[in-house]
């Protein structure tokens, strides 16, 4: 058995959360196992983060390059292909984030390892490396051999485990040298940040969020009435905003906002996973979804199973009138 | 500019029922609607808008059975010049990389500027299949791109990180992109594009027209799927049954026990 590798998440000067995730879940694999945990750190400057890695992890290998100082798939992908070259560990896991969509494919084909992404679970059993992931938007759970190999590569998507504190494992903090050749294909500009909207949804105690299922922008007011009577905000999932229904900082999901209010209340909304990320931890879920199987009802604490545009009109008059009366 | 669109047919299981079969290593998809995957309508929209900016080709490719042509002439009648669809009988089990092979089979010697992907497939949601063609093409990528503006040999494309954040990275072209959802607005398909669309090539490829065999790209697979099953809810919400009427006032109740009203 060798070592467990995680790729130290992090950006403009935070590590992100799914790396200490992976990290207890790489712990765990690791014990079982007999093997080591091993956090890999590429960036610059990022001391600091190593010696946060080191309550986490046995061994922290940090390659600290002015090149390494943003995240870029091609540099990355450099530094990682000499790392597992030189060190073989059993795993290797990343995010399946922005970062890890962008590398992991790349890695592994120019090392001729296999990949499994998006896994929401993984078992070394033996030399074998068994995963599970979802398929049809989490319908249905997938669990699925990877190819044999030397290096297994995974990435793992966010909140799949719960990351532990740090165990106090006083980290070995080991500084490597890596070559890494500056690309002319392909180069890092800047990053920028979202737009602020007039509305900040993330500080409401009331959210109504409208998904798919709302068909068209014209039945949006019987959404609006309903977040109206209730005295809460709309918000929504991606595709109300890729229609360009609703602005962007309505936009509830991995890729949007994070809320934690006393009452989300899902209407038309399947429970894409990318969505529960940005919903999970309100106080109160409602989910109203004419589909039972829909992913949704297995986050919230009540679900409504029927028709939208026969259950919104109701609940909004009913509403009115409580408060009314 | 040329470009090549990847583009899959795929189930829309958003609201069926997914039923898995008795072997328990797929669903069962004879009653599914199937259409092109979300992501890969918004490449082909890119693309189009690419070609009628600055003229050249576009060119829509699948690898997928005879059925998988209804989202080729779809792309066809969107304004895609030609299209090509590749398929053998064994490929239901190619993973994402095995379907990323045949496409570097099909795609190296063909002319390009730019190659376009969905980011991910809805239905096995590999996240795959863009990235490890650029690898296996030996060209550049990104991935997650929600705007392109092209360049002088060069495009400047932005990619969507967690929380809204963007990065901004300049790309020496050939590359190939994986296009996130909401970059553009889709077209519909008219009725004179179907018309144009059925005077277009189709053309329908082997895997030994590719120089391959089924063997050898399913060799390389990551991935076998084992088992497939409804994954056990976490938590199961309460329903609240009865007419819409009672199932508001039931709603009404419990909001103002918590104090939410
Ligand atoms: C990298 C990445 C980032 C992403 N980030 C986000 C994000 O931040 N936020 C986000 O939301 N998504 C995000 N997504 C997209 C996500 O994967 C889903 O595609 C999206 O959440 C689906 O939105 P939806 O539930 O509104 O639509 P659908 O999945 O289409 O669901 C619509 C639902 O409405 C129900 N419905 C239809 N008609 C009715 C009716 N009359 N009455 C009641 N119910 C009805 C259906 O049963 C269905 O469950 C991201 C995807 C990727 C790849
Ligand atoms: N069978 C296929 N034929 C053509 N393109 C595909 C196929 N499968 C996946 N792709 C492309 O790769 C993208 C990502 O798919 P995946 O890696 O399977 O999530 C899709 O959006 C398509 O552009």
């Amino acid at each position: 058995m060798r070592d467990i590798f995680v790729l130290a998440e992090h950006r403009k000067g935070e590590i992100r959360d799914i790396t200490f995730e992976m990290l207890s879940k790489g712990w765990e694999l690791a014990e079982q196992a007999g093997g080591t945990l091993t956090a890999v750190l590429l960036g610059h400057n990022v001391d600091e983060h190593a010696s946060k890695l080191a309550e986490y992890a046995k061994k922290v290998l940090v390659v600290d390059n002015p090149l390494l100082e943003n995240f870029n798939a091609e540099l990355y992908q450099q530094a990682l292909a000499h790392i597992i070259k030189e060190h073989k560990p059993t795993l290797l896991m990343m995010g399946h984030t922005g970062f890890g969509m962008d590398l992991a494919p790349a890695l592994a084909v120019q090392l001729g390892l296999p990949l499994a992404t998006d896994c929401i679970d993984l078992c070394l059993d033996g030399g074998r490396l068994l995963v599970t992931r979802q398929m049809y938007g989490g319908k249905v759970n997938v669990e699925a051999a990877v190819r044999v190999a030397e290096t297994y590569l995974v990435t793992v998507r966010s909140a799949s485990f719960e990351a532990k504190e740090g165990v106090s494992a006083g980290g070995e903090i080991v500084h490597v040298d890596v070559p890494i050749q500056e690309v002319d294909y392909k180069r890092f500009v800047q990053y920028v940040e979202p737009p602020k909207g007039e509305v900040d949804i993330t500080a409401a105690d009331i959210i109504v969020s409208v998904g798919r299922g709302i068909r068209e922008e014209k039945n949006l007011p019987l959404i609006e009435e309903l977040a109206k009577a209730l005295g809460g905000v709309v918000a929504c999932s991606r595709p109300i905003v890729d229609k360009g229904w609703l602005p962007k900082d309505r936009q509830v999901g991995s890729s949007g906002k994070t809320v934690r209010p006393k009452l989300y209340i899902a209407i038309g909304i399947s429970g894409a996973f990318q969505h529960v990320l940005g919903m999970k931890d309100s106080e109160m879920i409602i989910a109203i979804n004419k589909d039972p199987k829909a992913p949704i009802f297995s986050v919230a604490d009540y679900g409504v199973v029927d028709d939208l545009f026969k259950v919104v009109p109701e609940l909004t008059k009913k509403i009115q009138e409580a408060k009314g009366g | 500019m040329d470009i090549i669109v990847c583009v899959k047919h795929v189930p829309d299981t958003t609201e069926a029922e997914v039923v898995i079969r008795e072997d328990q290593r797929g669903i069962k998809t004879e009653d599914l609607p199937y259409v092109i995957n979300e992501w890969d309508e918004y490449a082909i929209e890119e693309a189009i808008l690419m070609k009628e900016r600055l003229g050249g080709t576009v060119v829509a490719v699948t690898v997928g059975p005879e059925e998988a042509e209804a989202t080729l002439r779809r792309c066809l009648a969107k304004g895609a010049d030609w299209a090509m669809r590749i398929w053998d009988e064994g490929l239901e089990e190619a993973d994402g990389f095995a379907i990323a092979k045949v496409l570097h089979a099909a795609i190296k010697d063909m002319k390009y500027d730019l190659i376009l992907t969905g980011t991910q497939a809805g239905d096995d949601g590999y996240a795959v299949v863009g990235v490890a063609l650029a690898e296996l093409l030996g060209i550049p990528h990104a991935a997650l791109v929600k705007k392109i503006e092209l360049k002088d040999g060069s495009a400047v494309v932005h990619r969507e990180l967690e929380g809204g954040l963007e990065e901004v990275v300049e790309v020496r072209l050939p590359a190939v992109f994986t296009i996130q959802t909401g970059i553009n607005e889709p077209r519909y398909v008219s009725i004179m594009g179907i018309k144009r669309a059925r005077k277009k090539e189709l053309r329908v490829v082997s895997l030994s027209d590719l120089g391959l065999t089924v063997d050898e790209v399913l060799q390389s697979s990551w991935l076998t799927i084992k088992r497939m099953y409804v994954p056990p809810p976490k938590k199961q919400a309460v329903i609240i049954q009865g007419s819409p009427a009672d199932v508001a006032a039931q709603i009404v109740e419990i909001l103002k026990s918590k104090g939410l009203m």
